[in-house]
Parts: C-alpha cells; sequence; structure tokens
C-alpha cells in the first residue's frame, strides 16, 4: 500500500507546481430550453459567417487571382529535404567529369539488404573499373549505409522518391544513376547521410610531405 | 649434458606463459604454436629468416633480440612488448606507412592486407617521417605475375620462398633509386626502425636474371606470400575483393602431393549468379603450391545436365560391359564404387598409373613384410639433411618433393643427390651441394644396390647380397694430399704483462698418402661421373638423417619388382627414410581400393579415358560426371594420409554413385562411401564430415587421417642381381608431363598453357626442327617441338597428360621408349 500512497503524493505535487489557467465556459445548460437558446444564440452570431468569408476569400484568390496553395503531384513537387535518402545518384567529379566510383566494393559489403552488386576490371588504363554496377531497389531499404561508406562520396542518395513499379525487382544500371554529363554543372554536392562534415578540415592532421 | 636429459626440449617463458620447444627452434615459432601473437611481417615458417622488418623485436632475457632468429634457450624469459618495444615498433610501422599509397579501395590485398592489419593493430594514427617517393611503375613479370612496387614494403617474403622453398630463385632486390635518409634521423628515430627504412629506401624487388621478366616455373607462390597488394596474379588483377570470395577447404586434385587449398569463390558476373573461381589459396606458411595447383583451377564440367536417357545408356553400358578404363583422378569413393562394380558385375578395372604402382607397392609389401614405406615427407623436410632422388623428374613429376629437395639445401643445410637420366637445370642449381647424376637409362637397380653398398649396415644385409655387393667391388690403390692439423709450440709475450709464456698452436699441414680406394663396378654400370666418390665423401660430411625419395620410373620399369625388394632392403637395413611417390593424384588410393587387372578387350567403359562408352568430366562423354572441384571425396596423397576435398562449384548432372543407384548398389550420397573405405588396408571407417582440413598453429597437419601400415607375410625379400636393360636409338623419349600439367584437367584450364609437345633441350629441340613426326609403334603423331630450357641432354620428353593420344599404351611397362622421329 505504501507505494499508492507515494504515488498520490506525487501526484499532489505535480498538481501544485503546474499552473493551469481555467476558462469561463459559463454554465453548462442541463434542461432543454436553456440548451436550446444556447444553440441558437450560438448560431446566429458572427462565428460562423467569419468562417464562410475566409473559405469564400481563398476561393476567390485561388480562381481569379492564381493564389492557389495546392500542389499540382505529379505535375509539381516539392522541393525534399537534402538528407532525405531516396533513389541513389551516381555523381562525377566535377573537375574531369569521370565519374567518382573506384569500384572499392565497400558499398556492396556493408549493404544490409544485399542489393547492390558489381564487378570490376583492370582496364587499358591500369585502372580499376566498374564494368558492371546494379542496384535492385526491390531490395533497397534506403538504409543509407552505401553512401555513409563511399569513400569518394560517389555512391549518395539522390531526392527521387517514386518508387512505384510493377514488379517487385527493380534494377538500376551503373549509367541510369550518374549524372549526365551534359548535366555536370547542375550537380549538387550531396549534403546528407555519409558527407563530409562542415568542420572537417578542423579534424584532419595533415600529412608531412618532404616535396 | 642437461639438454641429452631433456632428449632436446627445453622449456621457456614467453609473455609469461611457460611453454616447451624443441631446441634450435626460433622463438618466433615456439610463440605460434603455443597461440602467443608476436607480429612478425617478412618471416616464413619453413624458410629461413631474413630480418627485413624488424617487427618481431622481442626482450629475451633483457637481451633485444628478433624472434625469428633467435633460438630458444631453456630457462629463457621472453617479454613481447614493453615501452620501448612497442615505440620500435610503431616507428617501424609509421615508416612502412610513409608514401604508401591511401587508395586501399582499389587494392586486391584491401580487407586481408598485413599492412592494413598492422598499421590499425600497433596504432598508427600520424606520420611523423618523409621522404620523397620514386615513380614505381607496375610491370607484368611473367604470363601469370603482375607486380606493382608503388604498393612492395620490400619484406622479401617473395624473394625468401622462391629461393628457399620453390627453388627457382627467379627474385631478387633491386635498386629503388630513392634518395637517402637525412642523417640526422639515424640520432632522433628509433635505431631499428632506422636500419629498416634505410634498406627499404634502397630497395625493390626484380627478376634475378637481370631482365624485366622472371625465367620461373610460374608457381605464385610469391604472390601467395605477399602481406600486400604488391603481387598478384594478372587474371586476378581487380577482380574481385577478399572478403566477397567464399573459401571452401579442399584438396588439389592435380598431383599425388594432394596440397591444401581454398576455392575462393563468388558469382560469376551480375547476370550470372552460378559460383566461378577466382582463385586459389593456401596456407603458404605450411604448404606450397605449384602453378597447376594455383592456377590450374577452372576445369569444372559446366555443361552438365541431368540427361536420363544418357544415365539409361550408361547402366547398359556397363551392365554389358568387360572392363572399365580410368585413370588415378578419382576419390577414394569413385574408386571404392568402380571396385563394387567389379565385385558385383565382374567387369574388369584397368588403370594405367595405378596399375604399375600398385605392383611395385605389392612386392616392397612383401620383401618388407608390410604396406608402406617408413618415411614422412614433411618430417624429411624439417630433419632431414641428406636426401637421394631416384627415378623421378622431380621439377615435373612432383613440385613438392621438389620444394622438399631444395628445403633440405637451404635450411638444413644438407645435400642432395638427383639421380635421373635426363639433366635439370633448376635441381642442379639448387645448392652448391647437390649433384645431378644422369644415370643410364634402366640402371636404377645399380643406383639402389649402390645405397646400399655404401649406407647399409652390413651386419643386417642378407649373406648373398654382400657378397654380390662385394664381387662389384674391387680395390685400386690411390695417392691423395690430405691436411693434418699439427700441432706447433710457439712461445709468445704477453704485451701487457710482458709474461712470455708457450703456446700450442694448430697448423694445417698438407701429407701425400697412399690409399686403398674401393671401387665399385655400380658406378660404371649406372654411369657414375669420375669425381663421384669425392662428391660423395665431400656431401656426407656431418650428416646424420637420410632421405630417399624413388618415383615413377620404378614401377614403370622391366625390373620393377626387384627395385621394390631393393627400395625394401635399403629401408631395413640402412638409416634411410624412403617415400614412395605415387605417380598420379590418387594412384595410392586407387592401389589400395582397387583391384586392377591387366589387359583390357571386348567393350570397354571409359572414365575420363578412352572407352566404348565414355564417362566423363571433361563434358566429352557420353555421360558427364562432375570434376574434382564440383565434387566431395577423399584422396589419398604422398603424405600417406586420406584427405578430404569439398565441392567449390555447382554441379547439374549425374554422378557415379546415382549408376550405382541405378543397378541398386548405390548408397544416398558418394560420402556415404567414406566410411566403407577398406579398413584391411589401412583406411579408418570414418565419417566424411568428421575429418578435418586444416593445419594447426605449430605448422602440424589436421587433415583427413594417417592410412596405417598393415602387416603382410614377407615372401619375396632377396633382391636379383642386376640384369642390363640398356636402351639405345637415335632418339629416346622419356614419358613425361611439362611443368604445371598434370592431366586433362590442367590442360582445360585457362592460365596453364604449355602443351602438348615434344620437349626437348636447347640443342636438341634446334636439332629436331620446330614440327616433327613421330613413329610409335606404327602410329604417327604430328607433334610441335618445345623448348624445356632447364633440360639437358638428348632424350625428349612426351606428355601424356591427353588421354587420347593412349601415351601409356605405347609405353607399356617402362617410361623410356626408342622412338623414331622425322621432320614434319
Amino acid at each position: 500500500m505504501a507505494h499508492i500512497e507515494e504515488h498520490k503524493d506525487t501526484q499532489a505535487i505535480q498538481r501544485e507546481k503546474q499552473n493551469y489557467i481555467m476558462l469561463d465556459l459559463g454554465k453548462t445548460p442541463q434542461f432543454g430550453i436553456p440548451a436550446f437558446i444556447q444553440v441558437v444564440k450560438r448560431s446566429l452570431s458572427r462565428e460562423l459567417l467569419k468562417g464562410l468569408g475566409v473559405t469564400f476569400r481563398e476561393m476567390i484568390n485561388a480562381l481569379f487571382k492564381g493564389k492557389l496553395h495546392t500542389t499540382q503531384y505529379p505535375f509539381e513537387k516539392l522541393p525534399i529535404a537534402p538528407r532525405y535518402r531516396a533513389i541513389h545518384e551516381m555523381l562525377r567529379l566535377l573537375e574531369s567529369g569521370h565519374y567518382r566510383c573506384i569500384g572499392c566494393g565497400l558499398c556492396e559489403k556493408i549493404c544490409i539488404s544485399n542489393c547492390i552488386a558489381m564487378e570490376t576490371r583492370y582496364d587499358e588504363n591500369q585502372r580499376k573499373e566498374v564494368s558492371e554496377y546494379t542496384i535492385n531497389f526491390g531490395r533497397c531499404i534506403f538504409c543509407g549505409y552505401c553512401a555513409e561508406v563511399c569513400p569518394e562520396l560517389a555512391i549518395v542518395h539522390g531526392g527521387r522518391y517514386e518508387n512505384a513499379s510493377e514488379q517487385r525487382a527493380g534494377f538500376s544500371l551503373f549509367e541510369d544513376m550518374l549524372t549526365p554529363i551534359d548535366k555536370l554543372k547542375e550537380q549538387n554536392e550531396f549534403a546528407g547521410f555519409g558527407s563530409i562534415s562542415p568542420n572537417a578540415d578542423e579534424n584532419i592532421k595533415k600529412t608531412p610531405l618532404a616535396y | 649434458m642437461e639438454e641429452i636429459e631433456n632428449n632436446g626440449i627445453v622449456s621457456l617463458i614467453i609473455d609469461g606463459k611457460i611453454c616447451t620447444a624443441k631446441e634450435g627452434e626460433y622463438i618466433l615459432n615456439v610463440a605460434r604454436a603455443n597461440s602467443i601473437f608476436i607480429p612478425a611481417i617478412c618471416y616464413l615458417t619453413r624458410c629461413s629468416p631474413t630480418l627485413a622488418c624488424r617487427i618481431c623485436l622481442v626482450e629475451a632475457d633483457g637481451k633485444r633480440v628478433y624472434a625469428c632468429n633467435a633460438k630458444v634457450k631453456d630457462g629463457m624469459n621472453v617479454v613481447v612488448s614493453n615501452e620501448e618495444i612497442l615505440e620500435e615498433r610503431k616507428a617501424i610501422m609509421q615508416v612502412y606507412d610513409v608514401n604508401h599509397p591511401l587508395q586501399c579501395g582499389v587494392c586486391d590485398q584491401s580487407g586481408s592486407c598485413e599492412l592494413q592489419n598492422y598499421t590499425l593493430e600497433i596504432g598508427v594514427d600520424e606520420q611523423p617521417y618523409r621522404i620523397a617517393d620514386v615513380q614505381r611503375e607496375s610491370s607484368n613479370w611473367s604470363s601469370v605475375l603482375h607486380y606493382d612496387p608503388a604498393l612492395c614494403i620490400v619484406c622479401e617474403r617473395c624473394v625468401t620462398v622462391c629461393k628457399d622453398m620453390i627453388g627457382d630463385s627467379a627474385l631478387t632486390t633491386g635498386p629503388r633509386g630513392g634518395e637517402g635518409l637525412d642523417k640526422e634521423l639515424k640520432d632522433t628515430m628509433p635505431k631499428d626502425a632506422y636500419s629498416m627504412w634505410n634498406k627499404l629506401q634502397k630497395s625493390v624487388i626484380a627478376p634475378s636474371n637481370e631482365t624485366d621478366q622472371t625465367n620461373c616455373s610460374d608457381c605464385g607462390e610469391c604472390i601467395a606470400v605477399c602481406p600486400v597488394g604488391a603481387l598478384v596474379s594478372r587474371d586476378f588483377v581487380y577482380t574481385a575483393n577478399s572478403w566477397e570470395l567464399t573459401k571452401v577447404p579442399a584438396t588439389c586434385a592435380h598431383c599425388s602431393s594432394g596440397c591444401q587449398i581454398y576455392y575462393e569463390t563468388k558469382p560469376t558476373s551480375i547476370a550470372n549468379r552460378y559460383e566461378k573461381i577466382y582463385r586459389v589459396t593456401n596456407e603458404w606458411n605450411y604448404v606450397s603450391l605449384c602453378g597447376a595447383g594455383r592456377f590450374g583451377y577452372d576445369f569444372e564440367n559446366r555443361t552438365a545436365s541431368k540427361d536420363a536417357n544418357a544415365l539409361k545408356d550408361a547402366v547398359v553400358a556397363i551392365k554389358k560391359a568387360d572392363a572399365i578404363r580410368f585413370n588415378s583422378v578419382i576419390t577414394n569413393e569413385e574408386a571404392l564404387m568402380l571396385q563394387t562394380l567389379k565385385e558385383k558385375l565382374g567387369v574388369k578395372l584397368i588403370n594405367n598409373d595405378a596399375k604399375a604402382f600398385k605392383d611395385f607397392m605389392t612386392y616392397f609389401a612383401n620383401a618388407k613384410g608390410s604396406t608402406l614405406s617408413n618415411g614422412n615427407i614433411r618430417t624429411m623436410m624439417q630433419e632431414s639433411d641428406f636426401i637421394i632422388s631416384v627415378g623421378s623428374a622431380l621439377r615435373n613429376d612432383n613440385p613438392n618433393v621438389r620444394y622438399l629437395f631444395n628445403n633440405i639445401q637451404k635450411l638444413n643445410k644438407g645435400a642432395g643427390l638427383y639421380f635421373h637420366p635426363i639433366g635439370d637445370k633448376v635441381i642442379e642449381n639448387l645448392g652448391k651441394n647437390v649433384a645431378c647424376i644422369e644415370n643410364k637409362i634402366n640402371s636404377e637397380e645399380a643406383v639402389l644396390y649402390w645405397i646400399l653398398d655404401n649406407f647399409a649396415d652390413k651386419e643386417k644385409l642378407p649373406a648373398e647380397v654382400k657378397d654380390y655387393l662385394a664381387s662389384l667391388s674391387t680395390t685400386t690403390k690411390k695417392t691423395i694430399s690430405e691436411t693434418v692439423m699439427e700441432d706447433v709450440v710457439e712461445t709468445v709475450v704477453d704485451e701487457a704483462t710482458g709474461e712470455s709464456k708457450e703456446v700450442t698452436k694448430k697448423v694445417p699441414k698438407k701429407v701425400d698418402k697412399e690409399i686403398e680406394v674401393n671401387k665399385s663396378k655400380l658406378l660404371e654400370i649406372f654411369g657414375a661421373p669420375s669425381d663421384f666418390a669425392d662428391t660423395i665423401e665431400k656431401f656426407l660430411a656431418k650428416k646424420e638423417n637420410f632421405s630417399l625419395v624413388v618415383g615413377e620410373d620404378l614401377y614403370f620399369h622391366p625390373r620393377s619388382k626387384n627395385l621394390a625388394i631393393l627400395v625394401a632392403l635399403i629401408e631395413s637395413t640402412t638409416p634411410f627414410n624412403i617415400a614412395i611417390i605415387p605417380p598420379k593424384t590418387n594412384s595410392l588410393g586407387v592401389s589400395l581400393i582397387c583391384d586392377l587387372d591387366d589387359e583390357c578387350s571386348g567393350y570397354v567403359i571409359g572414365y575420363n579415358e578412352v572407352g566404348d562408352f565414355r564417362l566423363s568430366a571433361l563434358g566429352d562423354g557420353d555421360l558427364d560426371m562432375p570434376a574434382m572441384n564440383q565434387q566431395e571425396g577423399t584422396l589419398t596423397n604422398m603424405h600417406k594420409r586420406v584427405v578430404p576435398t569439398n565441392a567449390a562449384l555447382s554441379y547439374n548432372g549425374y554422378i557415379l554413385n546415382d549408376i550405382l543407384n541405378e543397378l541398386g548398389m548405390g548408397e544416398r550420397l558418394t560420402i556415404d562411401w567414406t566410411k566403407e573405405l577398406p579398413v584391411k588396408e589401412g583406411f579408418e571407417a570414418r565419417e566424411f564430415d568428421s575429418l578435418p582440413n586444416g593445419y594447426n598453429n605449430d605448422g602440424s597437419e589436421n587433415r583427413g587421417y594417417g592410412l596405417k601400415s598393415q602387416k603382410v607375410k614377407a615372401t619375396e625379400s632377396l633382391p636379383k642381381e642386376i640384369s642390363s636393360n640398356e636402351m639405345s636409338a637415335d632418339v629416346m623419349a622419356y614419358r613425361c608431363n611439362p611443368q604445371r600439367q598434370f592431366n586433362e584437367f590442367t590442360a582445360t584450364a585457362h592460365q596453364i598453357f604449355e602443351p602438348f609437345a615434344l620437349y626437348a633441350s636447347e640443342e636438341k629441340a634446334s636439332e629436331l626442327g620446330s614440327r616433327v613426326a613421330i613413329d610409335l609403334d606404327g602410329t604417327e603423331f604430328v607433334l610441335d617441338v618445345k623448348i624445356d630450357d632447364r633440360m639437358s641432354g638428348d632424350i625428349v620428353k612426351l606428355p601424356d597428360f591427353k588421354h587420347s593420344f593412349e601415351i601409356y599404351k605405347f609405353f607399356g611397362q617402362n617410361r623410356f621408349k626408342s622412338i623414331s622421329i622425322r621432320k614434319a
């Protein structure tokens, strides 16, 4: 029993601490006639017309002044937050236009839904080339680990969130996700998961070079 | 005296743990055997310490020593790490990280890189040292080796393994062209780190023949031992990361060495999710592979499917068959199934390589009174200091025996005699105490008699043999000059005290002496060089542990029975440990499991061989069979162990067990046969799944189980006298596969390109021309002539790895054959 007593005490203390303001709503009528009078009073006061007035004003604005609040999806889309995790994008280097991916395979390794697959090869320039790359968006859970682990900020999350498809499996190839070369100027630096923190420079100790 | 009492066993404390070890062992190996971690980069078990990395620095009884080359002493106290040592190690790792590329993402070794591991382990989080880097271009050293010097940390493991284990000595350190270190560093940085860096800054690895191509046996062991991504196989570069690959522990199925390997698999591609083998790796501290084992892995039967009609045909064919012809590239379980077919259906079993081997082993057992020889190749490698090889083209027949031969020279300060009619330039150069004796063809009896004459305990020899040996020896007088140590007394004045003292000194003096020399006719019979006796005397100085390896030439020999008896006699009367090398992969297993028959007539089933109905794992038969990398089972290797192998790749067709099931004699699974292997032949009735396949930390083999030697009745133990089987012809051919080529499966692998051709030494090849027609008992083959620049002499080598040529048929009970050749 002791703990119930204790509980009641704490409740009382809390009530004392909180400063409630009680609204004066008058007396709620209990019988037929006074209740009827209250309804009539409230209905015929200006409150109703005020509401209707707002609706009418917005209608005029929308119909004749073009001030519409509705987003005409799918013709119109709202901008998405930079940290949102939607369909992946493959970024290019701004200087050379070459894709950033170095084929290290970390995204493939870290992927918890096992939806990334890649093939690499030794190319003619003695570099590691990504010859094939797919993400199965039917399996992807958009956890963002791939973007976080990517050492080159090559794979990032973009803003394209429409994933509806006719089949469960939906594969995207490397080229599908890669920034088109003519849109390189429009490529935005990713600010989300895995991107460099604004104070990154402060956390780095420079490697000394003798030359 | 204490050591003798302890039987050479000492006890010491490493890192607070009491360990026991054999005297003369290195601290590092003892620590590893006792699961104590001492960091070490450059050291390879079974090879000599190089002291390149210096990271294994420890304190033994208060003195700084390197664990990899300091030997244990009784009562020693080894401190693995203290502040000073840790500082030194950290500096070493910091130096290793100087200028090492940071693009781990594109490195093939990333994830299994020792530089990554030690950098993390030792906790390098900053970089206090610096030096200008030099341009280092990657290059291809051979058809399989890719070297990227930018990644190389010059630990010299590749150089060491190539010299001490493989014996090619194809690699060495070359100049890097880097600038020298700042002299001030010598005083400011830890001592060992400085000297390590000083050496590192001067060198890179280069082929030792001063070209940009290695001339070696392409075994790829340097790739295996490379701690970083500097040495990678050309085929593997940038194709997979180590963590993506599934390691399937297996046994290499190419030769009788039966090395433990891992098939590393991953889906073929994004579109094709069937597993593919990307590379073969090994426990390089405990086993070394050859080129066939490492690169000959893609021999799987891809075309197989469950063709029910073909299975029906196979059942019908087996029911009416008179014989089954097969070779020894099969598992023990399959051999047992074939034996079951023989027992139930009465078909004959024909296997050329195993038959000759089985006969030899039977003669050997009948002479000795028990099966199997006493020698163990792994123990030989550790202990032996004198090795004789008779009747085996070591370089081609069994690379691991060649590694044994080499390792004995390099690590045990040993000596070796290589008896073979064909000279071998690689063997010749394995050490300065190695002699290649080009004995006359079929004169191995004389060689074995010579061993008896020189090493046998005369008390134990049967009187007949003693008399026979005496009848062959002649005594001649010979004058030799001998160096004797003479005592000379000198008076010496001690400078410090001014006292004069008489000191006795030993001074060498040359004395001419006439001695009686026993010369045996045996030397003449097998064709020993004139200075043979002196060579042997030199080689035998201070030798204690003797090994003899005998090879295929002795089983395919007109006098193989007598040779087997002689080998048994050598085992019982001399200190030699003897290893008998099975000719092909599982010849030992097949010879124990199957009753083999001689001739073959009528309707023949060919299992990977020629036949009227062909079962084939090569995809070209009437019914597909799984290849060795697609099936589970056990193999019996030359170490006399029954070792398991696993399926690395999927297989869609029927297996031999399915045929037996159709006939009502099968088991549920192939591996259910494992426990049925004949116990009376030395096998154990053990389940397949209970067989381990690995190595312990101390390097001991934990694979399968050892065959047990079985007692038999000694019936014929007296060797006959030598009978002359000299052969002479314009061209002598020797049945021998090129290096890296063992059977049809290695021939299928895409990284093994040694063709089916006639191999000859440079001189002989230029004489023969580039293409020849060979007449073998009326059948003519047209073959290319390939130069094997490591052969010498006039004998040519004719391979047997393609079954369709039926080379065994032509050679019969001999590995040599006189052939006629004309230019084509």
